[in-house]
């Protein structure tokens, strides 16, 4: 395809797609480690303030990512409450690594709310004879989580879908900025207000693809496991 | 007896308020085969799991080796790793036979070498007559099947307490003599302790040195075989026997 022709170098297009994978890959990678050990716990052990966290990450499943992103930007604004204490390890708004911050408060209680699902879906007799074959509580958990991977992995397809797509959030403290926070989302959007609908279709497809590519390797890991 | 190897002192369980099982006394030599009969929902299930630390007593002590655990000292990892459960509906990895059989090996560090074809893992599925369907995903094998490989997959634990929860429900007459014959010797030759709990007073005559009449959550009778089942005290442990105790 020359790209070319629709008056978007390759180079160009190459750059947004990268950052896309890059902030989007990054969120989905930390919210995994956060969520999954999350989700597991949250579905097999019993603790206090439990009930409280389940309702907190079901709400988490359905924020807007608009609201996030406001969020986000209120927290890290120099005037914001964080912002303000000048950490130097916290990131400046309009960068990727705020996007990613944003984006990992989207993807984890999507997947530690599917992980936890997942791992009460198992075999309540299964999980009772692992224990009883002399499993630690970091043993059960792990093969818990390896009897529940069908889910595990929807879950991890689920955080992806939700923030590979979303543009509210990365919009909003990314800034779109050209070579620096533009991802695929945000360019979509430029291009249609710029009345420039095909090249936005052909950004969409873009991400279509992505999305499809990407959870396509998801399914294969998913046969793999089987 | 000299020091039992489990002594329950009065041990209560509830389930949302209900008691299933109240059992003032009950002392388990080491080296023994104690066999546990009554009726369906008389508690035997929950007295396994209580004799394996799975869960704790709503009251009450179990000492095991002369040490006593209960609802606020639960017992740690190494004495529940001593002691073995075959359980009532026995349910598998989604893994390979021979991978169910080496779990616990695996969680104790002990996972043997595949390629050694006399490694613990295949002499214990030889042992139960499954050395055949090793490699075969374990959600494929038929009850029977599955009741042989929960089997399998402790003895390669050589656990000191062997629980068994109506093992051989599911088996014809050659698997359950096999079973049988298994347990008995690991009782005579390696002095494992074993409680077995069965619905079938004969099997529970032909295995055990005592039994048990479990009864609503509480022991009914508790005897040498021979009084258990040549001159019972208890009149409702008679009627068990005889078969006429209607459920
Ligand atoms: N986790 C639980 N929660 C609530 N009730 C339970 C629980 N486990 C067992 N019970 C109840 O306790 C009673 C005894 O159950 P248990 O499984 O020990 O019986 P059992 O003697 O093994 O019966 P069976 O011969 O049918 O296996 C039953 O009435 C059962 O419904
Ligand atoms: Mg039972």
């Amino acid at each position: 395809m020359n790209t070319g022709d629709i008056g978007y170098d390759l180079a160009a297009l190459l750059e947004v797609i990268l950052l896309s994978m890059q902030v989007s890959g990054i969120a989905l990678l930390i919210s995994a480690l956060i969520g999954i050990p999350l989700g597991a716990v949250m579905g097999l052990t019993r603790f206090w303030g439990r009930r409280l966290l389940v309702v907190i990450v079901y709400t988490g499943m359905g924020l807007p990512p608009v609201v996030v992103g406001l969020f986000v930007y209120l927290m890290l604004s120099r005037s914001g409450p964080l912002g303000a204490l000048n950490w130097p390890w916290l990131p400046a708004l309009f960068t990727p690594a705020a996007m990613i911050v944003a984006q990992i408060i989207i993807a984890t209680p999507l997947v530690a709310g599917f992980t936890m699902a997942a791992v009460m879906g198992v075999n309540p007799e299964l999980r009772q004879q692992i224990e009883a074959l002399g499993a630690t509580p970091f043993q059960r958990t792990l093969t818990i989580l390896t009897e529940a991977r069908m889910g595990v992995i929807v879950a991890i397809v689920a955080g992806f879908g939700g923030i590979i797509s979303e543009v509210g959030a990365v919009m909003l403290v990314g800034g779109n900025i050209d070579h620096k926070t533009r991802v695929l989302t945000t360019a979509i959007v430029l291009e249609t207000r710029k009345g420039d609908f095909s090249l936005a279709i052909a950004l969409g497809v873009v991400l279509l693809m992505l999305a499809f590519i990407s959870n396509l390797f998801m399914m294969q890991l998913q046969g793999d496991l089987q | 007896m000299q020091t039992p190897l489990f002594f329950l002192h009065r041990i209560v369980q509830c389930y949302a308020g209900r008691t299933v099982l109240n059992i003032d006394e009950l002392a388990i030599a080491r080296g023994e085969i104690l066999a546990v009969v009554g009726p369906s929902g008389a508690g035997k299930s929950t007295l396994l799991r209580l004799l394996n630390f799975l869960e704790s007593p709503t009251s009450g002590v179990i000492q095991f080796g002369g040490q006593p655990y209960g609802a606020a000292y639960p017992a740690p990892l190494t004495v529940r790793r001593q002691i073995a459960t075959v359980f009532q509906r026995p349910a598998l990895l989604t893994a390979s036979v021979y991978d169910n059989v080496n779990y616990g090996l695996r969680l104790r560090g002990q996972s043997p070498q595949k390629k050694d074809k006399q490694n613990a893992v295949y002499q214990a599925l030889t042992q139960v007559g499954l050395i055949d369907l090793a490699q075969q995903p374990a959600r494929t094998l038929s009850g029977g099947e599955m009741q042989r490989a929960a089997l399998a997959r402790v003895l390669v634990l050589q656990p000191a307490v062997l629980l068994l929860d109506e093992p051989t429900a599911n088996l014809d007459p050659h698997n359950v003599a096999l079973i049988e014959s298994i347990v008995t010797e690991l009782n005579q030759r390696q002095g494992v302790t074993v409680v077995l709990v069965t619905h079938n007073v004969f099997q529970a005559r032909r295995l055990a040195q005592r039994a048990a009449l479990l009864l609503g959550g509480q022991i009914v009778e508790v005897a040498d075989k021979e009084t258990f089942f040549g001159d019972p005290r208890d009149p409702r442990t008679q009627a068990f026997i005889k078969g006429d105790m209607v459920y």
